[in-house]
């Protein structure tokens, strides 16, 4: 057998075994401040995003207090529009992006069998200008009114419309804190791409050929390509508000002639692929948990990878279809239509294969599963609720209303956070050789189930009934305020499921069972090492014959490879 | 029969509470575009509805049938893909996304390419921060805030076009039961059109982020009757002769002391004179319109809004003309009563905060002065 040519839990894990003799506090601050070790700096990117996730998630309970009834005075006008603005762009950049790089810093050298990423001090360069990003954002709350007026944090919503965001109409330093935040951000985002990209394609084991990497690298391999394509419009739109707002450009300065359908386009252009950024790792999760826990291989590896490859590619071609309403032409409308319909095709593949890759399987419902089968529902929800924004003659009552905000929390919480934490569940025993409590695991899902469709399955109506986004109160009479209500119990249900989780990663870390390398029979690479993994990964780089190397060694009568 | 179940389908969710307000709710369209968008939503929900059952329970079944049983470490048989299955729910979604697009394409080309009639009510919405202007270029008339426009039977069609802009950031003029948003862009001319069936006001509001005060930029649209609107065009349009009079007769004890021939524009109608030359024994500081008046010319006030017939041609804030034929303040901040107006002069914020209008920090009985003046803008 090819595959004996590389170490299953034999051997190494003598050298990682949690060493009583640390360091010197300062001494295990300087390892991390300096490391170029993909695993550090994944847990880094993590933990930095599991930070802000508290942080927007706070920012999310101040604006469901203040909407929870009608003419609530909790939060001033000022402070709403900073709050949401905040958790907006927070959400987006400070722990979506970071909290996927990180798994796939982490994941990706792994299960491809390499023992670091390409550029490994790229690798800290990008990790370290993004929290820089994340400072910087957060630094904005200081100084104005301080920290109780909420200071002088953005208030022009996370898409940052033009003009709303020119001299004119935001004075003061809000909006400079906002883009050099987001350009630095994108710096960071774009370092990342470029060494997974270059990870996937250059730093494969032997034996690993195009079909035979795991879907996960695949995924995000697409992933970083439009990162690359996505984030840079973002970050010259960043450049040029920048110039207007300090060097009297007129890109977007309409009082001098500029547009504000320009920054339209431009944002959009990122905006759009954007939600793939952020849910292609989500898929690729569910490539990797849905199979181990079904007991069979993921169905449709080919279609699998094309459909990701398709989704990557069609996203780029669908940005317009937040603009229904801008006032594009009736054939500009068809087009986006069209072409953000033809999403669907390739995600209906992905989930089809998914159920395919269920049925006939053995389920086990473990935590890191019931969020994925949680997934599965929600993620066709989410999707028949992007068909209807998709229309574009019904969009123009459905845009920018709660319809929408409903829809892309399904998007970023039904799918990616339920995602994460599915992740989270499932490689927490890797990266600290602990399991997380399947008793508080429980709790967490459930209640962030019961939460979650208390939020945001009732926030469609207010929607419907006319009600628009971002708007800080609303009059008692119309008709939206049990609907609210219902809306920010929801929230606080989930709130609740957060802490559990938090105080669960918290208290396993120190007291979870032993995890053993390969703690739910799984079989991809990463399994086939210490957890923790050793610093250099792999005792003796691993040689693979088939996409699941530890079935071929578990299955010597029936291996992946005969079939390759 | 799909336009009876589907509305009570969507919002069987929503309690009472929500049913009590449906007329403000898409599912009650009032308008020829509201009604085509309505009509496309259910056939989208029906179709959605069936694909989510349909995937939804093949995923119940799965996860029910296909349980691990305790004790059986054996592992299920692999299967790695089907290329028959794999075409089918391909092609499948392929079938719907045309027959989705072809529905969606009729509406879309039919509402935003209709011809406009001759007979056809212009409006020019100008959005701003944070209240609406509207103009009646047949009618030369300028009003805020509260648009009135003509029924349009199904009888006697009489469609309303608008053309909308901004003046300084992006807005969205949105009344989910006569159409859809459209976006007001400064430097930039977009187009809609309603043609409500049946009297009534209807309510809506900005729908893009346009800073502070986005969430009181309400929208109140009135259909009238033939009649009524003939008569609410007519009255607007009663401007600078007849209002001058009417503020004659209205200042009880108008004072020429204070009226400066000098403070009159050059340009100023010559109707204008009328007030300066009225006699009044009463003191400077009596609370009267006129004195009302005089404030209002003498303060800030004129720099930002217009009152016709008057030396105020300000336009950064709502023409006040006919004010008082306004239900609401404040683009609906707040009824329309002397009580609010008052408060509203001596400082918006407090209804509003983050409102462009500043408090002038005028005394009580300035305040009081410039109130009784509005009153007499009807």
């Amino acid at each position: 057998m090819a595959d004996q040519s590389y170490p299953v839990g034999q051997g190494v894990e003598v050298t990682v075994e949690r060493s009583p003799a640390r360091g010197t506090w300062l001494e295990v601050v300087h390892d991390w401040i300096t490391t170029v070790d993909h695993k550090k700096l994944g847990i880094m990117y993590i933990a930095y995003a599991l930070v802000f996730l508290l942080v927007a998630g706070f920012e999310a309970m101040l604006i469901r207090i203040q909407l929870i009834k009608p003419h609530n005075d909790f939060l001033s006008p000022y402070t709403f529009n900073r709050m949401f603005t905040m958790h907006g762009t927070t959400m987006v950049f400070l722990v979506g992006m970071p909290i996927l790089f990180g798994f796939g810093n982490y994941l990706v050298p792994l299960m491809i069998g390499a023992r670091d990423m390409a550029f490994p001090r790229l690798n800290a360069f990008s990790f370290w200008i993004s929290s820089f990003a994340g400072l910087l954002l957060y630094y904005s709350f200081i100084g104005g009114v301080g920290l109780s007026g909420t200071g002088s944090a953005p208030d022009i919503a996370w898409f940052a419309y033009a003009p709303l965001t020119e001299k004119a109409f935001s004075p003061g330093h809000t909006t400079d804190y906002w883009a050099i935040a987001i350009l630095a951000n994108g710096i960071g985002s774009i370092g990342t791409a470029i060494n997974i990209i270059a990870t996937v394609f250059c730093m494969r084991c032997k034996g690993m050929t195009l079909s035979r990497i795991p879907l996960l690298p695949w995924l995000y391999a697409t992933m970083s390509f439009l990162v690359l394509v996505a984030v840079s419009p973002l970050t010259a739109c960043q450049a040029m508000l920048l110039l207007d707002r300090y060097l009297g450009a007129h890109f977007f300065d309409t009082q001098a002639g500029g547009s504000a359908i320009l920054w339209a386009h431009f944002f959009w252009i990122f905006g759009h692929p954007e939600v793939y950024v952020l849910v292609l790792p989500a898929f690729a999760f569910a490539n990797e948990i849905i199979p181990v826990f079904s007991r069979k291989a993921i169905f449709g590896y080919p279609a699998m990878v094309a459909a990701s490859v398709g989704i990557g590619f069609i996203s780029l071609g669908v940005w317009a279809h937040h603009m229904f309403t801008i006032g594009m032409t009736s054939f500009g409308n068809a087009f986006f239509t069209l072409s953000t319909m033809l999403v669907s095709i390739p995600t209906g593949i992905k989930t089809f294969n998914w159920l395919a890759t269920i049925w006939g399987g053995k389920i086990r419902f473990e935590t890191p599963m019931l969020f994925s089968i949680a997934f599965l529902f929600q993620w066709v929800i989410a999707g028949l609720t992007g068909i209807m924004l998709s229309v574009s003659a019904w969009n123009w009552q459905l845009h920018n209303s709660y319809f929408v905000v409903a829809h892309f929390h399904y998007v970023l919480v039904g799918a990616i956070v339920f995602m994460i934490f599915a992740a989270i569940y499932y490689w927490y025993p890797k990266i600290t050789g602990r399991m997380l409590d399947e008793t508080l695991g429980n709790w967490h899902f459930w209640l962030m189930v019961i939460g979650f469709h208390v939020t945001f399955d009732v926030m469609h109506f207010p929607g419907l009934l006319g009600m628009p986004r971002q708007i800080y109160t609303y009059e008692p009479d119309r008709g939206w305020n049990t609907l609210n209500f219902i809306v920010s119990i929801g929230g606080f249900i989930q709130a609740i499921a957060i802490l559990i989780f938090v105080y669960n990663m918290v208290h396993s870390y120190f007291r979870g069972d032993d995890a053993g390398p390969d703690p739910w029979d799984a079989w991809t690479l990463e399994w086939a090492t210490a957890s923790p993994p050793p610093v250099y990964n792999f005792a003796i780089e691993p040689e693979v014959a088939s996409r699941r190397p530890l079935w071929d060694r578990k299955h010597p009568e029936d291996p992946d490879s005969a079939f390759e | 029969m799909c336009r009876a179940i589907a509305p009570a389908l969507v919002i069987a969710g929503c309690a009472s509470a929500a049913r009590a307000s449906l007329p403000a709710s898409i599912f009650a369209p009032h308008s020829t575009p509201a009604r085509e968008e309505h009509q496309l939503a259910i056939f989208v929900l029906w179709i959605a509805l069936l694909i989510f059952l349909g995937v939804g329970s093949l995923l119940t079944y799965s996860i029910l049938k296909f349980r691990a049983r305790p004790n059986d470490d054996t592992e299920p048989p692999q299967v790695f893909g089907s290329l028959q299955i794999e075409l089918s729910w391909t092609i499948i979604p392929i079938l719907i996304i045309a027959v989705l697009f072809l529905g969606t394409a009729r509406v879309l080309f039919s509402v935003q390419d209709a011809k406009k009639p001759a007979n056809a009510l212009d409006v020019v919405v100008i959005g701003h921060q944070f209240w609406w202007e509207y103009r009646y270029p047949q009618y030369n008339v300028v009003a805020a805030n509260e648009l009135h426009i003509p029924v349009s039977p199904a009888s006697a069609p009489h469609p309303t076009f608008m053309k909308l802009t901004s003046a300084d950031v992006m807005h969205s003029f949105w009344v989910p039961q006569l159409g859809g948003k459209t976006d007001l862009l400064p430097n930039r001319v977009n187009e809609m059109w309603i043609d409500p069936q049946s009297p009534g006001v209807y309510v809506g509001q900005c729908a893009q982020f346009c800073g502070p005060q986005h969430a009181k930029m309400l929208l109140r649209v009135s259909v009238d009757t033939p009649e009524e609107f003939n008569a609410w065009i007519k009255n607007q349009q009663r401007t600078q002769a007849e209002l001058a009079q009417a503020q004659v007769a209205l200042a009880s004890v108008p004072n020429p002391g204070n009226q400066s021939k000098g403070s009159v524009p050059p340009n100023s109608p010559p109707t204008h004179g009328a007030v300066a030359v009225v006699p009044t024994e009463a003191p400077d500081n009596a609370i009267n319109a006129h004195n009302g008046q005089i404030v209002f010319e003498q303060q800030a006030c004129i720099n930002c809004h217009a009152v016709a017939g008057t030396m105020a041609n300000g336009r950064y804030g709502p023409d006040l003309t006919h004010l008082m034929s306004r239900a609401t303040l404040g683009s609906g901040a707040a009824q329309n009563t002397p009580g609010n107006l008052l408060a509203w002069i001596a400082d918006p914020n407090t209804f509003k905060p983050g409102c462009l209008m500043p408090a002038m920090h005028l005394n009580d009985r300035q305040n009081a002065q410039i109130t009784a003046y509005l009153l007499t803008l009807k």
